[in-house]
């Protein structure tokens, strides 16, 4: 599993560079960022090059920021690799709660949250799908 | 009644109200004492500015029942109000209470022109609320249909305003332009009903309300204001001239007050209004400080009615806020915030008019330690707390998060409210 960071943002212009200028100010990349929305707040995620130096800098600025561990499945990338990973997952009843992908180094990642987490462990070792860390996610960059 | 009459009939029934209160009420009688007052020291209603204040927070330390005069046996009904943190006022009446309530409601319908030939729509809230059993009661009272419409459920009421040929109705001044706007939407004309007389009141309103209601509603539009602990809708009223409103003197006695030194302000003069009941059975209040700021007129009235007129409530002398013709304290919100763990101790509060009902949305931060990657988390969060407000203030808030530190910590209470209604 590799840490993603969680940002609270308000729903007005500049936040989102704000948060884009900390990082870029530390020298820490982005390697890929998702944001969900409500009407008045959104949830911005990242997956940094060094997320808890990330998650220190942008708390300390006075946002709201954390860390968790999701899933991250390292993928070949040709067509239908992501309906095979996923297939094992619905097969045993466990639900996606949020997910987005990205490729790196020609690889295809996928990163994702599911609501039985030690279930989905399982089914990932069961199914020889191929998981990575962030050490692996490192190698990569 | 002449003004010598009126002040001699005052004069008498203030004596017996204290002489009253002195005997039955344990929080009166020791004031009273501590003050060196004997009920016959007080004879003439000038006499009145020897007593003391009454205010929402006696009422609140002596919850639930401690200011009450009459025996649990004589109470046929109990109100009830929002609190400023948590205890509601509780106001019993006897049933000699509800008939002097019922008839000063019934004096309020008669300058404003309603008899017993009009079908009358009661359109405030019914329970607790003291706005639509008390309406409700002055309209039987004078002998006009009844119609308990409540709030909500806006459609069904104005298919019964058009079908029934309702004459009349009671409500907030904001619910009468939300009627408005419903009527537009379901294709009802002004033409199609016969509204006629609107009682409008339980929260502040201007004359350019009342000129939007009477051109879209096609009916003539007057003040009524009561309080709770006093009685409820009815203590006073406007007549045909819309020109301040009347009070029932009779029963309750006005003062201005200066709020800061609590010395009796000349007529004309604006403060705080304060009243006491001269008739009350079930819980008198000597000099209850309303909170409201207004100002008394002098003059005769060209209706001919000699009841002094009280103006229209400029402000409040507490930062209560009327929301939908509910009192909410900004202190109920707080203590509500204050014991949710997820959020910051810091708060404020919008208060909108949108398409003519008021919206009420709490910001409030979210302490960094429950930030999640979650939005559900956060949607449950805004509900958690949204449910709780509603416990509390019997009103629907917006919740609207914010990150941690938005807020500008301020150490007036000022930038804790922004209210944009423009009343």
């Amino acid at each position: 599993m590799i840490q993603q960071l969680s940002v609270f943002i308000e729903n007005k212009s500049g936040t989102l560079l704000q948060i884009l200028e900390l990082l870029k100010n530390a020298g820490i990349q982005l390697v890929a960022t998702n944001i969900v929305d409500t009407m008045d707040y959104g949830i911005c995620r990242i997956i940094a090059t060094q997320p808890k130096l990330a998650c220190t800098i942008l708390q300390e600025a006075g946002m709201s920021a954390n860390l968790n561990e999701v899933f991250a499945l390292q993928l070949d990338n040709h067509p239908g690799s992501a309906a095979d990973a996923i297939a094992a997952f619905a097969q045993e009843g466990v639900g996606i709660v949020y997910l987005y992908s990205f490729l790196l180094g020609g690889k295809g990642i996928l990163i994702f949250r599911t609501d039985n987490t030690e279930r989905a462990k399982q089914i990932i070792k069961e199914s020889n799908l191929q998981v990575i860390n962030e050490e692996d996610l490192q190698h990569l960059y | 009644m002449s003004r010598e009459d009126i002040r001699e009939l005052q004069g008498r029934r203030l004596h017996k109200i204290v002489d009253y209160v002195y005997h039955n009420v344990p929080f009166y009688r020791n004031k009273l004492q501590e003050m060196d007052i004997e009920p016959d020291d007080i004879q003439t209603i000038d006499d009145i500015v020897r007593l003391p204040y009454t205010t929402k927070q006696d009422l609140r330390d002596n919850y639930p029942y401690g200011l009450q005069a009459a025996p649990q046996s004589e109470i046929v009904r109990v109100h009830a109000s929002s609190g400023t943190t948590g205890n509601p006022t509780i106001v019993g009446y006897t049933r000699k209470d509800i008939g002097v309530w019922s008839e000063c409601m019934s004096r309020c319908l008669t300058a404003y022109g309603i008899t017993r030939e009009d079908t009358f729509s009661v359109a405030y809230g019914y329970g607790l609320f003291t706005g639509g059993l008390g309406a409700h009661y002055g309209v039987e009272n004078l002998g006009a249909t009844v119609v308990p419409a409540s709030t909500g459920n806006t459609e069904k009421h104005l298919r019964l305003i058009r079908d029934l040929g309702i004459t009349g109705i009671a409500c907030t001044p904001s619910y009468a332009l939300h009627l408005a706007e419903t009527m537009g939407k379901l294709g009802i004309r002004k033409e199609d009903i016969k509204l006629r007389i609107g009682a409008f009141g339980a929260e502040p309103w201007t004359e350019d309300m009342r000129r939007e209601i009477e051109s879209r509603l096609g009916l003539q539009g007057f003040n009524i204001y009561g309080l709770s602990e006093i009685m409820g809708p009815c203590v006073s009223y406007e007549c045909e001239c819309k020109h301040g409103s009347h009070i029932c003197e009779d029963h309750f006695f006005p003062e201005i007050i200066d709020p800061e030194t609590l010395q009796p302000l000349p007529r004309g003069q604006q403060g705080e209004l304060v009243f006491t009941t001269l008739t009350k059975e079930g819980m008198p209040l000597l000099r209850y400080r309303t909170r409201d700021l207004c100002s008394l007129m002098e003059g005769e009235c060209e209706c001919g009615r000699t009841a002094v007129r009280m103006t229209r409530i400029v402000g409040r002398s507490d930062d209560m806020l009327i929301i939908r013709g509910i009192n909410v304290f900004p202190s109920q919100i707080e203590s509500v915030i204050l014991s949710t763990q997820e959020f910051e101790p810091q708060y404020q509060l919008i208060v909108d008019r949108i398409d003519n009902l008021d919206r009420l949305t709490v910001r409030v931060e979210l302490r960094n330690e429950f930030m999640t990657d979650l939005l559900p988390e956060l949607a449950a969060l805004e509900h958690k707390l949204a449910d709780k407000l509603k416990s509390v203030l019997s009103i629907r808030a917006k919740v609207q998060l914010l990150p941690q530190g938005t807020l500008e910590r301020s150490q007036g209470k000022s930038k804790r409210i922004i209210d944009n209604r423009k009343i």
